[in-house]
């Protein structure tokens, strides 16, 4: 029915040119380059004024709040101080869900090399470093077979960013 | 009919362009933490600190709360290296920021030292022998910033060097480096030098104002040869995959003998799902294996403290079926996160060693 109103308002050439117009807009629109996205999209970093251990509780306690489970706190200097090498604290926090744990393998088996996520802490004399690789870094080489994660790295990315700003910078905007 | 069917063009037309337009402005967004502030002191921890440090001293970054640097480096100086960054030699490009933001940070940094008078140069070019520019570099300054000015190896005062080392010399041989400072700061640097950095006068490097002239304009010239060696595109696919012929077990077996053979020191083992289920509960079809080779651990920190997020190595062992697949991050690929030249080496060798030792426990 509506295809016989359209036709009655414009003959079918007219139409053709109205679609081929908009298709040629849509497609010169969306070729132009969008804004690139800063470097640190990549990484996501923060900074602490707080000593390390106060940080390290802080983040801890901010992973769970997300609804995270920590699973291991991988301690990278102690191996290097074992084998006498002069560093100060460094840790590598892993934490996930216990579902996507449990799921994400089997569906997606090249994504399990980068779980669970980790967010690296390391201090700077009384200061502390937060640092992790933003999920959204993955994207466009996984989403290209699998665009449903997508929503998946977008969702970790904003939960690291917001653990990262909680533990550095508290509730300020 | 022609007048309608402009007008129906025009309208959709104009829908698009509302649609697309809306898409793009959420995808540049999205992922900018508060565009909104203003509050350069607020951006500046936001954004800077974590390199910068929070009051400017240097961590991963140079230092900028030093007087001869903020005596020295033009406002236009500022917002060009913070919107152009340094690409290789870690400094991002804060692409995202509105003008106002990325001189609402200009003026926080100028905060801190406000009885320095902010420098403004001439843009005019100079004029030199870029030959002769280039003996004299070669003999002066390439000691400290490298053939081609390509910058001092490392990032800034890291947490493995000791506070008080020397800054490393930028990279003024960068593209971005000499698309940020003009001439005149480039000569005016040059010639009084910086306190507090290794960076002394030219007088007290023998040379004249003549001489000078000729560095910038030896320097000015790098500006296009250094370009072609500059890339931030992820290298590779993001992960290493092998198919094993052997058992989940043996080839954790298999792994742990070759990563031995290749110098590494095993950690430990586990179920991936370990901490996440109740103990006895994990599932035996996903494990990860640590190792670490401290030696060159402790080596790549010192180049960048920020990779340390990726080791120990770690390879993952997944039961598809009757197949068991290992698989492991691909350091190559990772490169790019850090924007540091200086790690695109080890990236290299790290990537050829896993994927070296994943074939020979898989085959």
């Amino acid at each position: 029915m509506m295809k016989n109103s359209l036709l009655k308002l414009f003959p079918q050439k007219a139409l053709v040119a109205l679609l081929l117009s908009f298709s040629v807009f849509a497609f010169v629109f969306m070729s132009i380059p969008e804004v690139h996205a800063d470097h640190t999209q990549k990484l996501i970093m923060g900074r602490s004024v707080e000593a390390f251990p106060e940080t390290m509780s802080a983040l801890q306690e901010e992973i769970k709040k997300a609804g995270y489970a920590i699973s291991i706190v991988q301690r990278v200097d102690i191996g290097l101080t074992g084998m006498g090498f002069k560093t100060d604290k460094y840790r590598v926090v892993f934490f996930g869900k216990p579902e996507e744990i449990q799921t994400l393998p089997q569906k997606y088996p090249l994504l399990t090399p980068y779980l669970p996520l980790s967010i690296a802490i390391f201090a700077e004399e009384q200061e502390t470093v937060l640092i992790a690789m933003s999920p959204l870094f993955l994207e466009h080489s996984y989403s290209k077979e699998h665009p449903e994660l997508s929503a998946v790295f977008q969702r970790w990315d904003s939960d690291i960013q917001a653990i990262i700003h909680r533990v550095c910078y508290g509730d300020e905007q | 009919m022609w007048r309608k069917f402009c007008l129906l063009t025009v309208f959709l037309s104009l829908v698009a362009m509302a649609f697309f337009a809306v898409a793009a402005t959420n995808s540049a967004t999205e992922h900018v933490q508060r565009p909104d502030s203003l509050d350069g002191g607020l951006l500046f921890q936001n954004k800077c600190s974590m390199c910068h440090g929070s009051e400017g001293v240097g961590s991963v970054g140079v230092p900028l709360n030093l007087p001869d640097f903020l005596r020295t480096a033009s406002d236009n100086y500022l917002y060009k290296t913070i919107r152009l960054g340094r690409p290789g030699r870690v400094m991002p490009s804060f692409q995202t920021l509105t003008d106002e933001q990325v001189n609402s940070i200009i003026r926080y940094i100028r905060s801190w030292q406000p009885e320095i008078k902010t420098p403004v140069y001439s843009s005019e070019s100079i004029v030199g022998n870029k030959q002769k520019g280039k003996q004299i570099f070669d003999a002066s300054c390439a000691s400290c910033h490298r053939q081609a000015g390509i910058g001092g190896k490392g990032t800034g005062v890291t947490f493995s060097r000791p506070r008080d080392a020397e800054i490393i010399a930028p990279a003024i041989g960068n593209p971005t480096f000499l698309a940020s400072a003009s001439d005149h700061m480039i000569k005016q640097v040059i010639m009084t030098g910086r306190d507090s950095t290794p960076m002394i006068s030219a007088k007290l490097m023998g040379l004249t104002e003549q001489d000078v002239d000729h560095v910038v304009s030896y320097l000015r010239s790098l500006a296009d040869t250094n370009k072609v060696q500059v890339s931030s595109e992820p290298k590779g696919e993001p992960v290493l995959e092998f198919e094993s012929s052997y058992t989940l077990e043996e080839t954790i077996n298999n792994i742990r003998e070759a990563a031995m053979g290749y110098n590494f020191r095993y950690i430990r083992e586990q179920t991936l799902d370990r901490g996440f289920v109740d103990e006895g509960k994990e599932s035996n079809d996903a494990y990860l294996v640590y190792f670490c080779n401290f030696t060159f651990l402790n080596q790549v920190l010192q180049v960048d403290p920020r990779v340390g997020m990726f080791l120990p190595f770690r390879a993952t062992i997944l039961k598809k079926g009757d197949t068991v697949v290992v698989m492991t991050v691909n350091p190559d690929f990772l490169c790019s996160l850090f924007n540091n030249d200086e790690l695109k080496q080890g990236c290299a060798f790290m990537s050829e060693k896993y994927a070296a030792m994943l074939e020979e426990s898989t085959l």
